[in-house]
């Protein structure tokens, strides 16, 4: 198959900290050390974009020597975690930004949705910002005029086509806005999570008409997405974005399947000796581990499944009436849920020595994000003797719960899943 | 899809290549031509949002030159006394304001258009030109419709007042004059622009900048009552022949000539191809500052 896209070297630096302060006096150096004939001197101090170290230059590589290349209707899915770099990939092909080093090679027209809707206006009508917003994702106005009836009839806003878009729900903002996206004629999409929006039907329909640009339009997809049911069922191949570097391309199941592996080893097990203890007057946490249904140990979890949790700790005298303890944080900090082995009836006799618990939990509810893990160990009903917060930091992956495509991301508000069923009890038909 | 670590042969055709630097002379205008629907959509949207906001709508177009021009014949003419060339006031001051407005608007919107659209920047690509030009086309409608209430209060003045109009061949460079408007507020207003997306101090100095400039411009004084020790600093200012050329062809009275409005042009276009120039540098990284 015929290359469509040939990205080599690629590059981006980014320079941390607060951009303002000292810039000045920066450029000023950079002139010189130019006007001397030397390289520049705050691009050397790069380093691997890794936000769990801390780095001891103030520029990182948000990507890092990257070379690929994608093949004509091929769909794509972007996977890394965050900051991994594929935000900066996608802005650099749309050329939002441009890169450090390195160069893209494009075929044919390239669009890109980073956002639903951008340039929208409020006060103008729904017909008039399909017009504008067809303008600025590159269409012409002919070609708008052409597909209008269709725009419409696909975002399904037909009575409010004439009503300023103040006016719309946000459901048929999204809509509309998809739908001009939808219609545009390029050879080569970009999306960026944008599905994540709208209701369960209307995500249905996009990925649908996504579906059936890339199969029957041979036009080619690059698809970033949290959600890894989206990704299974719309790409054929993966590109796995791992600190600014390429860590796979391929297959789209190696890719999702590695993905999910790649976070075990280290990460998933956490020695405590180094961390910030309580008073351990008798005991003292060692180490914790995190691992998925089949014992592997991981810090990357599916929502929905079951998972565990190994707590290694030592006593220093007999204890009676021993409680281990561990809970859910949020990134805010926000404790989420807790798990007690006295409430489960765990035993609370401990000899002097060195023990390890295993936690067994059924159901992860927690939506995808990231999460830490905090553990204790006490006296029952006494004050906490030793603890670690954040003894680990885990991600949650979104996956298909129902048979349909579920849309946690938008909902920054809400932390945690349940089941609940549902029934009609009633309707009034106008 | 396969991961390649060659190079490309040159020979192969490729629409679009990304790269880091492109040469300082490509100043993607076949780009921003391909996108010229956007701009008429752009201007369309600008005013259409302008008096949709509002009671009095598109009468405000009118009004806020009419009051600024009641003010200035009350401050300037009456109180301060500054000689008005022997026109009426408010003539005289209208087509001041008219002029120096369009100038001034061009020059400010477009100096903070990084930051104005930041979000729609930060999303999606199109020409970054697209949007200062933009700027200059819709402030061109409102120019025009000022430019009817000008017109309409020559006549006034002509009827009621007996003010004898010189329509002179002068008028005829109208046209050479709004184009000097435009791309020196174009032009200034991109270098602003591009510098203020990395030293932010420099978007607080832009309104009392331009207003400093207007009293350098013969906005409320004709050019022949400056002081001679002036004059020259005056004289320097692009926008003066501009003011004097208007007044002198529709108004009779102004002190142009072929030098100064040549010395205009000329210093228009120089700082509107710099203007282009630091714009087309700093948008493809801006992004990453903001």
């Amino acid at each position: 198959m015929e290359h469509v896209i040939e990205v080599s070297q690629l590059s981006k630096l980014y320079r941390l900290g607060e951009i303002g302060t000292g810039t000045l006096s920066r450029d000023l150096h950079r002139w010189v050390a130019r006007a001397m004939g030397k390289e520049d001197p705050f691009l050397k101090i790069g380093e691997s974009n890794d936000r769990t170290q801390k780095g001891s230059g103030d520029v990182v590589y948000s990507l890092r020597d990257i070379d690929f290349s994608v093949s004509a209707g091929d769909t794509v899915g972007v996977i890394g975690r965050n900051g991994a770099g594929k935000s900066t990939l996608l802005k650099i092909l749309s050329r939002v930004t441009s890169p450090s080093t390195g160069e893209v090679r494009i075929k044919g027209r390239i669009a890109s949705l980073l956002e639903v809707g951008t340039g929208f206006h409020p006060e103008l009508t729904g017909r008039e910002n399909i017009y504008l917003n067809g303008a600025i994702l590159g269409m012409r106005k002919h070609e708008i005029r052409r597909k209008f009836d269709e725009i419409v009839d696909f975002s399904g806003v037909e009575r409010y086509i004439d009503t300023p878009v103040k006016r719309y729900s946000s459901g048929m903002y999204v809509r509309l806005a998809f739908a001009v996206a939808a219609h545009l004629e390029s050879e080569i999409l970009i999306v960026d999570e944008v599905l994540a929006v709208g209701d369960v039907e209307f995500q249905q329909k996009c990925l649908g008409k996504m579906g059936e640009v890339s199969k029957g339009e041979g036009r080619t997809i690059l698809f970033v997405s949290h959600n890894m049911a989206a990704i299974s069922t719309l790409c054929r191949s993966a590109i796995i974005l791992q600190h600014g570097r390429i860590d796979f391309t391929g297959d789209v199941n190696a890719g999702i399947e590695r993905y999910v592996r790649s976070s075990k080893s280290a990460t998933g097990a956490v020695d405590l000796a180094d961390a910030r203890h309580h008073i351990c007057a008798f005991s003292k946490l060692r180490s914790v581990r995190l691992m998925d249904a089949e014992g592997i140990v991981t810090s990357t979890l599916f929502i929905g499944n079951v998972f565990r949790l190994c707590i290694s700790f030592e006593l220093f005298e007999d204890i009676r009436n021993l409680e281990i303890g561990w809970c859910i944080n949020n990134i805010q900090g926000v404790t989420l849920v807790g798990y007690v082995s006295p409430w489960e009836g765990f035993q609370t006799r401990f000899d002097k020595g060195v023990h390890e618990v295993e936690c067994t939990v059924p159901f992860l509810q927690t939506l995808p994000g990231t999460y830490y893990v905090t553990v204790w160990v006490k006296r029952m009903g006494e004050k906490i003797d030793d603890e670690v917060e954040r003894a680990i930091e885990f991600e949650v992956l979104s996956r298909d719960l129902n048979g349909s495509v579920t849309y946690f991301d938008k909902y920054a508000e809400l932390n945690m899943f349940q089941h609940s069923s549902w029934r009609q009890i009633n309707s009034i038909m106008p | 899809m396969n991961r390649r670590m060659t190079p490309k042969k040159s020979h192969e055709h490729w629409d679009l290549r990304i790269r880091p630097n492109s040469p300082l002379f490509d100043l993607h205008l076949r780009d921003v031509w391909n996108y010229r629907d956007l701009l008429a959509l752009l201007v369309r949207r600008d005013f259409v949002s302008f008096y949709k906001q509002t009671i009095l709508g598109p009468v405000w177009f009118f009004l806020q030159p009419l009051l600024t021009t009641v003010m200035y014949v009350f401050i300037f003419g009456r109180l301060a006394g500054l000689s008005t060339d022997g026109l009426p006031q408010p003539l005289f001051y209208l087509t001041g304001i008219v002029a120096w407005n369009y100038f001034a608007e061009c020059l400010t919107k477009t100096s903070s258009v990084f930051r104005d659209n930041a979000n729609i920047f930060g999303k999606v690509y199109f020409p970054r030109l697209i949007m200062p030009l933009s700027i200059v086309a819709s402030n061109l409608v409102r120019f025009a419709v000022q430019f009817l209430l000008l017109i309409c209060m020559l006549a006034y003045y002509a009827i009621f007042e007996g003010f004898r109009i010189e329509v002179n061949a002068y008028l005829l460079l109208l046209p050479v004059m709004i184009f000097i408007m435009a791309i020196l507020g174009l032009g200034s207003g991109m270098i602003i622009s591009a510098l203020t997306t990395k030293y932010r101090d420099l978007a607080f100095l832009v309104t009392f900048g331009v207003q400093l400039l207007m009293y350098a411009t013969p906005v409320i004084y004709p050019l022949s009552t400056a002081s001679p020790s002036v004059k020259g600093i005056i004289a320097a200012n692009p926008m003066t022949p501009v003011l004097e050329g208007i007044r002198l062809g529709l108004l009779g009275k102004g002190d142009m000539s072929a030098a100064s409005l040549a010395y205009a042009l000329v210093s228009s276009l120089v700082i509107l191809f710099s203007g282009i120039i630091v714009f087309n540098r700093v948008e493809k990284t801006f992004i990453d500052s903001v």
